[in-house]
C-alpha cells in the first residue's frame, strides 16, 4: 500500500476533515497535474462529501485546499473561497441541466461568467471532445440520459476550469447508456490538460478510467497511488471476489490477419489477444482478472492457452475463501495476480521467489 | 349603459389597487419566500405562522388592527406623521398597505413552495459555473420558479379584487379614493339598485372564473411531463 505522494511533486493538494453522523471524513491527497484520479469506495464512504468540500459546496473543518499557486481554503489562515469563486468544473450524479435553457444556453451559462480568457476555446474543445454539436439547439428535456451527462460535462468545461470534479456521472444511467458515455470520458482523460477527480463505486469505471486511485472507507484513505500498483496489492485487495485483478498497459505491435489476433507488447512481456481492429502502435489498457490466471511450476507443453509467461512469484496471501490464495507474480516489469487453491500451491510447492509460468485464460482490453 | 360612472370609477380603482398590490407584494414576498424556503432558523416556524395569519383571520379583525395601527395613535400612524406623510387611514395608500397584508399568504405560499421544490441543486450548479448567489437567484432560481411566480401574481391580484372587509374597515367608502367594486356592489344593494349590482356582481363572477381557469392552465403547464418532439 503506497501512501499519498509528497506534495513537492504535485501542484494540487487537498487536506480536509469533515465530521459526519457516524464517522468523520478525513483525507490528505495530492493530485497529479493531469489524468483521472478515481475516488473509489462503497456507498456512504464519504466520497461525495470530499468532492463537495473541494468544490466549496460544503465546508470542511481544519482544512487546506491548494490548487497550484491558489489557496481555496485554509482554515488556519481564515481563507475560504465560496464555490462560485473556485475555478473548477463540477458534474453532479444526475445531470442537473437548467431546464429553462436549451443546450446552448446551458453551455453559455458558465462561459459568460468565466474570467478565463481561454473559456471560449475550452467550450469549443469540449463540444468537439464530447460530440455534442448536433445537440446545441435541443431543449434539455428532449435529451437522453447519456446526452444529458455529456452536455453537463461540456458545460462544466466551458468555464475553462483548473480542476474537473465528476460525482458518479454514470450512476444514473443504465448499462447501455454507460457504455455510450465511457468512451467520451476516456477521450477527456487522454486530451484534457487538467486533473480530474472522479467519484465512483463501480469497478468497471475504475478499471477503464483511473490513472490514479484513492480508496476511501468510512471516510479514511485506505489506499492511494497509481492504479496498477494499488490494484496489484493482494494483502488487502481493493476490489473483492471476482473483481480481483490487475491493469496492464501495452501497445499493439503486431497483427496476425490469418488468426485474427493482435500482439500487445507489455513492459517485459507480450500477449496475443483478439484483434479488435485497433491500429498498430495504439496504446491499450488491459485488465487481467485473478480468476483468469493460473500457474504452472514448469513450462506448460500442451495447453490451449496461448498466453504463457515465465514469471517469478513475489508473494502469496489468503483470499476470501479459506481454500484459495492470491499469488502475486512478476513477468518482467509487469505484475499479475493469480487465484489458485491452497492445495494447488502445496502440491506444486509454490513459494515466494520461485520461478513459475503464468497462463492467462482471458484478458479484457479496456481501451 | 350597464355601468354607471361611479361603477366604472370603482372598477378602475379596483384594477389599480390590485395591480399595485401585486407588484409591491411580489417584491416583498420574493426575498421573504426565499428565506423561509431555505432558513434553518428556529424563528422560521413562528414567523411562518405569523405571515399566514391573514389567511385565517376574519378580514374585519385584520382591518380593525390595521386601522388602529395607521390611526393617529398607532405605531404606523406615528411613523407616517413623523415623516410628514400624514395619516394613511381612509386613503388609497392605506388601502394598498392593507391589501398587501391581506394578500400576503397568497403571494408567499406559492413562491415558498416553488423555491423549496427546486431543492439546493440548481443553485449549487450555478455556483460551480461561477455565478454569484444573487446572479444565480435571478438567472436560475427565478426562471425555474416561474409557475410559482405566476400563481402568486394571479392569486394576489384576484384576492385583492375580491376583498371587502379590510377595505371597509380601513378605507371607508370614498368614491375615487377607496370605493372599489366590492364596496360599490354593497352600496348598490343598500340602495336597492339591483340592476347595477347585478352587472357588477356578474362581472366579478366572470372575472374570477377566468382567473381560476388561467391558474389551472398555468399549473398544468408546469406539471406536464416535459416530453416534446425535438425540432
Amino acid at each position: 500500500m503506497s501512501g499519498p505522494q509528497p506534495v513537492t511533486t504535485f501542484g494540487h493538494h487537498v487536506r480536509l476533515s469533515l465530521p459526519r453522523a457516524d464517522f468523520s471524513v478525513s483525507v490528505d491527497l495530492s493530485l497529479p497535474a493531469r489524468g483521472i484520479t478515481v475516488l473509489f469506495g462503497p456507498s456512504g464512504s464519504g466520497k461525495t462529501s470530499v468532492l463537495r468540500c473541494i468544490a466549496g459546496l460544503e465546508r470542511a473543518q481544519n482544512s487546506r485546499i491548494r490548487m497550484g499557486a491558489e489557496v481555496w481554503q485554509d482554515d488556519a489562515a481564515g481563507v475560504f473561497l465560496p464555490a462560485w469563486r473556485r475555478p473548477l468544473g463540477y458534474v453532479f450524479q444526475e445531470a442537473s441541466l437548467f431546464e429553462h435553457l436549451n443546450v446552448q444556453g446551458n453551455l453559455d451559462y458558465g462561459l459568460k461568467r468565466s474570467k478565463a480568457p481561454r473559456a471560449r476555446h475550452a467550450l469549443d474543445e469540449a463540444i468537439e471532445l464530447l460530440g455534442i454539436s448536433p445537440l446545441l439547439a435541443r431543449r434539455t428535456a428532449t435529451l437522453s440520459g447519456g446526452e444529458r451527462q455529456r452536455v453537463a460535462i461540456a458545460r462544466a468545461l466551458a468555464t475553462a476550469p483548473g480542476l474537473l470534479l465528476l460525482d458518479e456521472p454514470l450512476a444514473s444511467l443504465d448499462h447501455a447508456r454507460r457504455q455510450e458515455v465511457l468512451p467520451w470520458l476516456e477521450r477527456l482523460r487522454d486530451e484534457l490538460q487538467i486533473p480530474i477527480i472522479y467519484v465512483t463505486h463501480a469497478s468497471d469505471e475504475l478499471a477503464r478510467l483511473a490513472d490514479h486511485l484513492v480508496v476511501l472507507e468510512r471516510g479514511q484513505v485506505k489506499a492511494a497511488g497509481p492504479t496498477d500498483t494499488v490494484l496489484a496489492e493482494i494483502e488487502h485487495p481493493v476490489l473483492q471476489g471476482e473483481e480481483v485483478g490487475v491493469l496492464l498497459s501495452g501497445r499493439i505491435v503486431e497483427r496476425d490477419e490469418h488468426w485474427q489476433l493482435a500482439r500487445v507488447a507489455l513492459d517485459g512481456a507480450s500477449l496475443w489477444l483478439r484483434d479488435t481492429g485497433a491500429p498498430l502502435g495504439r496504446s491499450v489498457r488491459l485488465r487481467v482478472l485473478a480468476r483468469d490466471v493460473s500457474l504452472c511450476s514448469a513450462e506448460p507443453q500442451h495447453s490451449s492457452i496461448q498466453n504463457q509467461l515465465p514469471c517469478v512469484i513475489e508473494s502469496m496471501a489468503p483470499d476470501l475463501h479459506p481454500s484459495q490464495l492470491l499469488v502475486r507474480v512478476r513477468c518482467g516489469a509487469s505484475v499479475l495476480v493469480a487465484r489458485i487453491t491452497r492445495r494447488a500451491a502445496a502440491s506444486l510447492g509454490l513459494q515466494a521467489g520461485q520461478a513459475a509460468w503464468a497462463q492467462l485464460k482471458s484478458v479484457a482490453v479496456m481501451a | 349603459m350597464p355601468f354607471t360612472p361611479e361603477a366604472l370609477q370603482a372598477i378602475w380603482l379596483t384594477l389599480k389597487l390590485a395591480t399595485l398590490t401585486t407588484v409591491f407584494l411580489l417584491l416583498l414576498a420574493l426575498p421573504l419566500a426565499w428565506w423561509l424556503a431555505h432558513t434553518r432558523s428556529r424563528w422560521r416556524a413562528p414567523i411562518n405562522a405569523l405571515l399566514t395569519l391573514p389567511l385565517v383571520l376574519p378580514p374585519t379583525v385584520l382591518g380593525f388592527y390595521l386601522l388602529v395601527a395607521m390611526g393617529p395613535h398607532g405605531p404606523l400612524g406615528h411613523l407616517t406623521q413623523t415623516l410628514g406623510w400624514g395619516l394613511f387611514s381612509f386613503t388609497f395608500t392605506g388601502l394598498l398597505i392593507g391589501s398587501m397584508v391581506f394578500s400576503l399568504p397568497f403571494a408567499l405560499q406559492p413562491l415558498q413552495h416553488a423555491f423549496a421544490s427546486l431543492g439546493p441543486r440548481p443553485m449549487e450548479v450555478a455556483a460551480t459555473l461561477r455565478a454569484h448567489p444573487l446572479d444565480a437567484f435571478f438567472t436560475v432560481a427565478l426562471p425555474l420558479a416561474r409557475p410559482g411566480l405566476i400563481t402568486a401574481a394571479i392569486l394576489t391580484f384576484a384576492h385583492t379584487v375580491g376583498e371587502f372587509g379590510v377595505v371597509l374597515m380601513i378605507g371607508g367608502n370614498i368614491p375615487g379614493q377607496t370605493r372599489v367594486v366590492s364596496t360599490q356592489i354593497y352600496g348598490h344593494v343598500e340602495a336597492m339598485e339591483y340592476a347595477q349590482a347585478h352587472w357588477l356582481a356578474g362581472s366579478m363572477v366572470a372575472f374570477s372564473f377566468v382567473v381560476l381557469l388561467a391558474l389551472t392552465l398555468v399549473q398544468r403547464r408546469a406539471d406536464r411531463p416535459t416530453i416534446r418532439v425535438s425540432p
